[in-house]
């Protein structure tokens, strides 16, 4: 191989790299990004744009108490329907729930609480599978046997199961959800993070660094990590959808986040004798709400598959 | 291959006991059992009678080891709630819930692998988009979400099945006849709890069994069948649906024991008196040991699932009972 001066390629690559990146994100796929932007901008801002308080009842006016219980002054009116319903109106757009808060409001906020707990959880679980799986990779041996085997075992259990035996321990809590998915989720990334590393760790570059006798440690960090991002990434957004569903599923049953926090999962499980009264709107929106950014996060997430993954790009 | 069955079945027991090791810490890493059942500010006295009845009070090498110990005599400890053996109750209720799992699991194949095949068949087709699309909102739209519409439109609106229950029949282990006539009763209030639990798995299903077909399609003796010029039908009728179902089946099984064991919030929402059920009510009635019990059930099962698995691959494939 004749030698190249080291950054000789680098005025080449630059635009070269770029043009890349610009292809990527036309090629990226348009609506899960938008209902995920739109869904994080409502989250971070939903003090700002929720019209009424999260927890207080929307105060009524005088000619809505009227109408409903014949006197002047009532502190609230539950089961508003929409707006387009009759009886609804503007004033609380997606009408309001058993005690007369607004539909609308609580699900703002309820964005905000979804996103935090399956980020955070999934971030979390993402790191701890992440550093696991890259020493049972590289440092083989008893490190592989140990943690591979815990990871097995811990694979037995499906999620749901696991989580619900937790949270029996942990009670609700909205960290205790965090915490939770963290503990659940992690080995879903060692698996796939050691079967990497195990490549990995035969390429040249890092038999090329071992020659040099630099550290374990920094060729973990230098170069094992930055090598798996692909993989962790692509598991993240997967994992992100299914966090979502695993803190509804909680919340719905009630071992999630209290009340009276708008959990989308919650709002559900307090709304289920309405369904049968027919007050379906205080069931429909929460659950519309999950799926949507349940739905976006797994596009992302198979796009993401595989763009990185080019055997998978005729799939 | 008794050498290679035998360290499979070496390795289940490892991961076994690995799993009720990692369920005894982690219950007492991260909370405590009492505290979740006595309220603050509770008695004192009655919290050290708690902490004494489930033997909390013991060192802790002790506790594992009882722990363990009873495990091993299929002891999982006393419901705090009703005060019989989890494994009476557990027993009494898994019935219910083999019912719904193999129905909402006969579902979830009926529809995943006929379209995953077609999706596979026909790759960026029109078919192949929809069943993508499908597939997607399987996995995307919650359980409950699905099963709260089934019962606002098929339900409340149309009125065409039962809300509510499982209906009369029962399973009744001390009454054999019911051990056959269980199974094919009351099926109207099957439909729709079955159908929530059975979308997220069909979806599942389709996206194995569209992967699965597109591996041997694309193989070297698929390749020959067809340059052989024998015709596309008999190409996947006799050569490529064989070899396609072998994970589709794997995963199937899986499958049907998650769906028995993660139906816990469809359960709730249609009263099926199954084992999820059980496990949400000892979740309300803060019933420590019932908890634990149904989740380590959940984990035998599915322990010994896999290890039948890994037998059954062995005989099949020469390659893997020998890499061992």
């Amino acid at each position: 191989m004749a030698t190249i001066p080291v950054g000789a390629d680098q005025p080449i690559a630059a635009p070269r790299a770029a043009r890349r990146s610009f292809r990527v994100i036309r090629e990226a796929p348009l609506i899960p990004l938008v209902i995920l932007g739109v869904l994080a901008s409502v989250a971070v801002l939903a003090p700002v744009l929720a019209p009424h308080d999260k927890l207080d009842p929307v105060k009524p006016t005088r000619e809505q108490c009227l109408a409903k219980y014949t006197t002047p002054d009532c502190p609230y009116i539950d089961n508003v329907p929409p707006f387009w319903a009759r009886g609804g109106g503007f004033d609380t757009p997606l009408g309001t729930d058993f005690l007369g808060r607004d539909v609308l409001s609580r699900l703002m906020h309820g964005a905000r609480i979804s996103l935090i707990v399956a980020l955070t959880g999934t971030l979390f679980a993402g790191a701890i599978g992440t550093m696991l799986g890259v020493l049972a990779g590289y440092m083989g041996r008893w490190w592989d046997e140990i943690i591979m085997r815990i990871t097995d075992a811990w694979l037995t259990l499906p999620s749901l199961v696991f989580a619900i035996l937790l949270s029996s321990v942990r009670g609700p809590g909205l960290w205790n959800v965090v915490l939770i998915l963290a503990l659940v989720f992690w080995s879903r990334y060692s698996r796939a993070v050691r079967a990497e590393v195990l490549t990995i760790r035969e390429r040249e570059f890092v038999k090329l660094a071992e020659i040099n006798g630099i550290g374990k440690l920094t060729i973990i960090w230098r170069h094992l990590i930055p090598n798996v991002m692909n993989t962790v990434m692509v598991l993240f957004s997967l994992q992100v959808g299914v966090a979502v569903i695993i803190e509804a599923s909680l919340s719905f049953l009630g071992v999630g986040v209290p009340p009276p926090e708008p959990s989308w999962g919650l709002m559900m499980a307090q709304e289920r004798e309405s369904l049968m009264e027919g007050r379906w709107w205080l069931e429909i929106f929460p659950g519309t709400c999950i799926t949507m950014l349940v739905l976006s996060a797994n596009m992302l997430g198979d796009w993401l598959r595989v763009r990185l993954d080019p055997q998978l790009r005729n799939r | 291959m008794r050498k290679y069955i035998l360290v499979r079945a070496l390795y289940s027991v490892v991961t076994l006991w690995l799993l009720v090791t990692i369920i005894f810490g982690l219950v007492r890493l991260t909370g405590d059992p009492v505290a979740m059942k006595a309220e603050a500010g509770a008695d004192a006295a009655y919290v050290a009678q708690l902490r004494q009845n489930w033997g909390l009070d013991q060192p802790l090498y002790w506790q594992y080891l009882s722990f363990v110990g009873r495990l091993l005599r299929a002891d999982f400890g006393h419901s705090f709630e009703k005060s019989l053996p989890v494994r009476d109750i557990y027993f009494e209720r898994l019935p219910n819930s083999l019912k719904l799992g193999f129905a909402a699991f006969l579902i979830s194949i009926s529809f995943g692998v006929p379209f995953g095949m077609l999706s596979a068949l026909k790759v960026n087709s029109w078919w192949d988009n929809t069943g993508k699309m499908i597939a997607l909102f399987g996995l995307s739209m919650p359980g409950f979400f699905v099963g709260l519409v089934l019962i606002l439109v098929f339900g409340i609106g149309l009125g065409w099945f039962p809300v509510l229950g499982k209906g009369s029949s029962a399973f009744i282990w001390d009454a054999p006849w019911t051990w056959v006539t269980f199974w094919f009763r009351d099926w109207a209030h099957l439909v729709m709890p079955a159908f929530a639990l059975g979308w997220y798995f069909s979806g599942a299903m389709l996206r194995i069994t569209r992967s699965g077909m597109l591996d041997v399609l694309g193989s070297d003796y698929i390749k020959l069948v067809r340059l052989k010029g024998v015709p596309e039908r008999m190409v996947v009728a006799r050569h490529a649906l064989k070899n396609s179902m072998i994970p589709v089946l794997t995963f199937a099984g899986l499958n049907l024991l998650i769906m028995v064991n993660v139906a816990v919030v469809i359960e709730v929402i249609f009263n099926w008196p199954g084992v999820g059920q059980l496990l949400y009510d000892a979740l309300s009635n803060r019933d420590f040991p019932m908890v634990q019990g149904v989740v380590l059930m959940s984990g035998l099962m599915i322990v010994l699932l896999n290890f039948t698995i890994d037998v059954l691959y062995g005989y099949v494939d020469p390659r893997i009972r020998l890499s061992r």
